[in-house]
């Protein structure tokens, strides 16, 4: 007997596939044209260039398949990394330590981040806010009040041991010589530095942490099926049983707790905290959640979909930088990766469809 | 043999307007009853009182013999009274079985630590529970927007069956469905009833509901006009009935 769906079937798994498959082409192609750019040093800078969207799209995630959009997030990350790095410069003038310090610094920015999302929930579930009005009036008042906290003035003398930790790697290895796991070694030659081999900087380490945490939560817990439901018919789920309202607000609890990393992220990185960190990021972030299979309208998206969204667009950004291409054309070409996702999620919806575990 | 839901002079009023007049019926387990009438004569209202979405003014409601208040759906759907509603309450995006499991999902540990969904067993009570009710779905796992609408009515009767739905109110569950597929459903309600299920079933084809019903419960602005056996009646008497052409015994 043939197999008549067979060439069928492997159309549909590469249709399906298409995101990774172009990720990998863009890697190649880059490889091929590119100096340098399928290299450790370079693959890494790639993902650290890519922390931001990636974080702020993972929460943004969550919130896209419940049917909502949210655009506080842009701010949000800037509101963050203002708090986080004056409550770091205020404790360490009191005289605190700086692990203190800096502790303190992350913890504040973390769960002050939390009081934006409750709010945007509040009002998108209790009181039937639009979630485009709501998340877009925080996107204004949260991008104020960081002004109003850094006085207009991006925020400087942050502890210096900040650097260590936001600049630093997982491992460090000297072939050979030395492997050492978070601690650089010190007391190197300037040549033993030059071959020193830096793997995994601790910043993706982190960001992919908790990318991990919540793609479990939600491909695997009873909280992300109650996401896929709200999503798919917010009245089937209310009258499942499921409590709309308080699942609606914990989701843009998550969405601006993933742009608060976001904010503690970019102090790690660029030792200062500014109010507009971030919020070109925002339109990248809602992009790379589409590219990778969400639907605006709901009930659809993966978090490994959205991830890999994340990096085609980091990785084309890398690209343009590596082959001196103006960036401009970045724009260009992400709005047309963004169009040809959805056209392409429009016009194979049955051959898409398959067998799923939610 | 004790009737399962007993109605006694159900009176329910919107404002000057009258929409359900002191009705009164009972359903026995596994009995099919059909409630027939024109637009407005009070078939929903009527409904809504006993899945608890309306309150009463006036009349009791007993349940297995005890008296009962039926303050709103929820309570309506703990002690098994269903109503599976026109737009189905199934997520689309969603699979057949966790459909089913839908705000009641089975966990199991994950590492001893975190609870996740166990797929496993939601998928084989669901294989169960439309084995049972003779439904023959390709697959679980596809989605509800793969499913032709008597699947979908199918799969929303047996998440009402699998967490032990006693009565089954069915408004129009045939309306927008073909020719097979009304079939199917009038064929899984004969299941359904031989297992011991009531169902209340309103529709305006009468014809299905003669094929299913047991007994025929005429309204006819607000009141209960007339109760028939179906057998012992017929179409053109029905239709009488429900225009007010013929009287029945309570007008």
């Amino acid at each position: 007997m043939i197999n008549y769906h067979k060439p069928k079937k492997i159309g549909i798994s590469i249709l399906r596939r298409w995101t990774l498959i172009f990720l990998l082409g863009e890697i190649l192609f880059f490889g091929l044209v590119g100096t340098n750019y399928i290299s450790l040093n370079n693959l890494q800078d790639i993902l650290v260039a890519s922390t931001t969207v990636l974080l702020l799209a993972t929460g943004e995630t969550f919130v896209i398949i419940t049917g909502g959009i949210d655009l506080s997030v842009g701010f949000m990350v800037g509101f963050s990394s203002v708090i986080c790095a004056k409550v770091m410069v205020n404790l360490e003038t009191a005289g605190f330590s700086q692990v203190a310090a800096i502790s303190i610094g992350v913890l504040a920015a973390l769960l002050l981040g939390l009081i934006p999302g409750f709010i945007n929930g509040f009002l998108v579930a209790k009181l039937r806010v639009p979630s485009f009005i709501a998340t877009f009036g925080m996107y204004g008042i949260a991008y104020g009040f960081a002004e109003i906290i850094c006085n207009n003035i991006p925020v400087h003398n942050l502890p210096s041991s900040l650097g260590t930790l936001g600049h630093g790697y997982l491992f460090y290895w000297l072939p050979g010589k030395i492997f050492s796991f978070l601690n650089k070694p010190g007391n190197l030659t300037r040549d033993e530095l030059k071959h020193l081999i830096v793997i995994i900087p601790n910043v993706v380490v982190i960001t992919f942490i908790f990318i991990a945490i919540f793609a479990f939560i939600l491909a695997k817990t009873k909280f992300g099926q109650h996401t896929y439901a709200i999503g798919g018919n917010i009245n089937a789920a209310e009258r499942a049983g499921v409590n709309v309202k308080t699942h609606l607000i914990k989701v843009y609890m998550i969405s601006s707790f993933f742009a608060s990393l976001a904010g503690v992220m970019y102090v790690l990185q660029y030792i200062t905290g500014r109010a507009p960190a971030g919020s070109a990021r925002l339109l990248d972030a809602i992009t790379a959640v589409v590219i990778g299979g969400a639907s605006l309208y709901g009930g659809k998206g993966t978090i490994i979909g959205t991830v890999i969204g994340a990096l085609i667009i980091s990785v084309l950004e890398i690209g343009l930088v590596n082959l001196s291409i103006p960036t401009y054309n970045l724009y260009i070409a992400v709005a047309c990766i963004l169009i040809f996702a959805v056209l392409i999620d429009q016009f194979s919806p049955e051959l898409i469809q398959k067998e799923e575990e939610i | 043999m004790e009737p399962l839901l007993e109605v006694k002079n159900i009176t329910k009023k919107f404002g000057g307007l009258t929409a359900v007049d002191n009705v009164s019926m009972q359903i026995f387990p596994g009995e099919v009853i059909g409630i027939l009438g024109d637009n407005g004569a009070g078939k929903s209202t009527l409904i809504k009182v006993i899945s608890g979405v309306y309150h009463a003014e006036a009349g009791q409601i007993f349940y297995e013999g005890r008296r009962i208040k039926i303050s709103n759906p929820t309570e309506a759907l703990k002690i098994g009274i269903e109503t599976i509603y026109q737009d189905l309450a199934l997520a689309e995006n969603m699979n057949v079985y966790s459909n089913i499991f839908l705000g009641r999902e089975k966990l199991k540990k994950f590492l001893g630590l975190v609870d996740v969904l166990d797929h496993d067993y939601m998928h084989s009570e669901s294989k169960k529970v439309l084995n049972r009710l003779d439904i023959n779905i390709p697959s679980l796992k596809n989605k509800i927007s793969t499913l032709s609408g008597g699947e979908r009515q199918a799969v929303a009767i047996s998440r009402s069956i699998y967490w032990n739905a006693k009565l089954l109110i069915m408004d129009e569950p045939t309306a927008a469905l073909g020719v097979a597929e009304q079939k199917k459903v009038l064929n899984l309600v004969k299941t359904l009833s031989s297992q011991g299920v009531s169902i209340f079933i309103i529709s305006h084809q009468i014809h299905d509901v003669f094929s299913v019903a047991t007994r025929l419960l005429i309204m006819r602005r607000g009141k209960k006009v007339a109760e028939r056996i179906t057998k012992k009646t017929s179409a053109d008497e029905v239709v009488g009935l429900i225009v007010g052409s013929i009287l029945g015994e309570y007008n």
